[in-house]
């Protein structure tokens, strides 16, 4: 299944993070265009967790296919972030869970592409999600059907920061070291900044790794942006066997686009038409008219 | 259950009928359905016994899941669970299964359409004396409002088991109210459950009780009350309270002089309001909604308060007289 290729190479793990940035890119552009048109969405968080949505889907660490999207032994992601749709919309759409064009009826009446995800509309989509705090309860729940099951797919699920002041995910991260779900990937999109303010003006999350320490996961920190770094990451899991995963993905909300860029405001800014002219010459993509 | 006091018997039998605590018969069902197939699995948050699983949890401790006192987690823990192919059970008190864990509810189980069945467990005011906080007298109108959640009131042991049963086919959430409260059987022993369907339990032309869980003994009775005054009341066990038998309703409105309707419920939003819906668009009928009237309850056992807020066969009876006497 996966298209990951052989990472043994530095010089294949350069080139091939090279492209992941472009696809990235290539999905922030997407998920500005799709707020630009429905003048609702959320621009920041799209933009912080762009790169990690490229590196899981298109990178080929996720163990899926978009032809049989309830192939049963799938690995399952959960966006527990789900107000960021633009970014996993897009993603899905580049992968082939769907065709490209469906993006462009985001938000539009009937639309398949809600505000925010639902699994009964859209292939690919494993949970329905908005509410915040819900994906990681799910995700201990499909590990545990696995665990049940004998099988040995992987669940892996993307949390905002401020996210994690929901109780839920506490809840929810001890029944993970109770178990000890080693088939557990929590990723947090740690990009500091919340719908009202930056996290820590807000409730204060940090120190952040040595909370999940503490919960039972294995914990590393990483740069949310650097593909070569999120590739060999996602390429060695369990972070320690016999514990759930947790990979702090240290982000930059707005990240590429330099006038949202660490910006409260651009929680769910939407982008102008002159802004998305803007936004699309920072990330390299051409654009015609 | 066999070692409870027995209520005191308002029917005109010799012998004090068996009582039972349903909560056995989903218990030994939930164990015979997992022994037959691989997918069954128990989530129980910290209360094993009050579950009723400590039985499951020894006989497949690979399929069941203990979360502790996390509700919402709990929920959402099912949610994966039926992602993954399996078939959750997800038991825990219905105060706490409901109420807590509302919004995972609506999105994880209701809007997801998971195949996740929730078995709220000591519903109603079975926690009598412990008080309001455990009552859970607002399950009813919370889970009924939630679109694709079935809700499923069983009345007795027989009916608890085949609902149980039933669940397992049925493809999607599904909400079942398992009282703890003792009573006795009302249906014969080859009674089959079928989701929408309104059980006919006894015929009658004047009058119909309507009722759910631990009511319909109680309106069994009352109707037997109401014969010997020369009132033939039918009696329908509304244990499937969504989807509702609406032809059964209908057809009552239309054949009877007046529907009286009990549960263990508030009086607004339950199964009075679910009917009192269909009737006010296709047929409005005179009505009597018996249940708790938006207070919170007074301390007492779970008997003391059913009596004290009129849900018994005296109760039911008295509403019907009173209905009948209306609509001269």
């Amino acid at each position: 299944m996966s298209d990951a290729g052989n990472l043994n190479s530095e010089d294949r793990l350069a080139e091939k993070a090279q492209w992941l940035q472009h696809q990235a890119n290539l999905i922030r552009f997407s998920a500005m265009t799709m707020t630009n048109h429905s003048g609702l969405g959320h621009t920041g968080g799209d933009l912080s967790s762009s790169d990690i949505l490229a590196t899981l889907y298109l990178g080929g660490v996720l163990r899926l296919d978009p032809a049989n999207p309830a192939w049963p032994r799938r690995d399952r992601f959960i966006m527990s972030k789900g107000h960021c749709s633009g970014a996993f919309y897009s993603t899905l759409a580049f992968k082939g869970f769907f065709p490209r064009q469906m993006l462009g009826t985001f938000m539009d009446p009937l639309s398949k592409l809600n505000g925010h995800p639902d699994r009964n509309k859209l292939p690919g989509v494993e949970a329905n999600t908005g509410p915040l705090g819900h994906g990681l309860p799910i995700a201990v729940g499909a590990a545990l059907a696995a665990r049940m099951r004998n099988e040995s797919w992987r669940v892996f699920v993307l949390t905002g920061d401020g996210e994690l002041q929901e109780g839920s995910n506490w809840e929810a991260a001890m029944t993970a070291q109770q178990y000890g779900l080693d088939n557990l990937v929590v990723i947090v999109d740690r990009n500091r900044i919340q719908q009202g303010d930056f996290t820590e003006k807000t409730i204060r999350m940090d120190p952040l790794a040595p909370k999940w320490a503490a919960f039972g996961f294995a914990v590393v920190e990483i740069d949310g942006h650097d593909h070569a770094a999120l590739m060999k990451r996602f390429s060695n899991l369990p972070l320690e066997p016999g514990k759930p995963s947790c990979i702090i993905a240290n982000t930059i909300k707005g990240k590429g686009v330099s006038f949202a860029e660490n910006k409260p405001a651009w929680h769910h800014g939407v982008p102008t038409r002159e802004q998305l002219v803007l936004a699309a010459a920072e990330l390299g993509i051409e654009v015609n008219g | 259950m066999s070692t409870t006091p027995p209520l005191q018997s308002t029917t005109a039998s010799a012998t004090p009928p068996r009582l039972f605590d349903c909560r056995e018969a989903y218990a030994q069902a939930l164990e015979a359905m997992a022994e037959a197939d691989q997918r069954v699995c128990a989530v129980v948050n910290d209360s094993v016994s009050s579950a009723k699983l400590k039985n499951f949890g020894a006989r497949f401790p690979g399929r069941f899941v203990n979360v502790g006192i996390a509700e919402q987690n709990m929920i959402g823990v099912g949610a994966g669970l039926a992602n993954g192919g399996m078939v959750p059970y997800v038991c825990g008190a219905s105060c706490f299964l409901t109420a807590r864990a509302m919004e995972q509810i609506k999105v994880d189980l209701g809007y997801s359409n998971s195949n996740v069945k929730l078995c709220g467990m000591s519903s109603g005011m079975a926690y009598g004396q412990l008080g309001p906080t455990h009552h859970s007298i607002e399950d009813l109108a919370w889970t009924r409002i939630i679109p694709n959640l079935s809700v499923v009131v069983p009345a007795d042991p027989l009916e608890t088991a085949a609902a149980m049963h039933y669940s397992l086919e049925h493809v999607g959430p599904m909400f079942l109210r398992i009282s703890r409260m003792p009573v006795r059987e009302v249906h014969a022993k080859d009674f089959q459950f079928t989701l929408g369907k309104a059980p006919v339990l006894r015929e009658g032309d004047d009058v119909t009780l309507m009722a759910n869980g631990v009511l319909v003994s109680r309106a069994l009775d009352a109707a037997e009350s109401l014969a010997s005054i020369g009132i033939h009341a039918r009696v329908l066990n509304m244990s499937s309270m969504k989807p509702m038998d609406a032809d059964a309703v209908l057809h009552a409105a239309r054949t009877t002089r007046g529907i009286v309707t009990a549960e263990e419920a508030l009086a607004a939003g339950g199964l009075g309001g679910a009917v009192a819906e269909l009737l006010a668009l296709h047929h409005p009928a005179r009505m009597r909604i018996l249940g708790v009237p938006g207070v919170f309850a007074p301390t007492g056992s779970a008997e003391f308060l059913l009596q004290h807020f009129g849900l018994t066969a005296e109760g039911i009876h008295n509403a019907a007289v009173d209905l009948l006497r209306e609509s001269k």
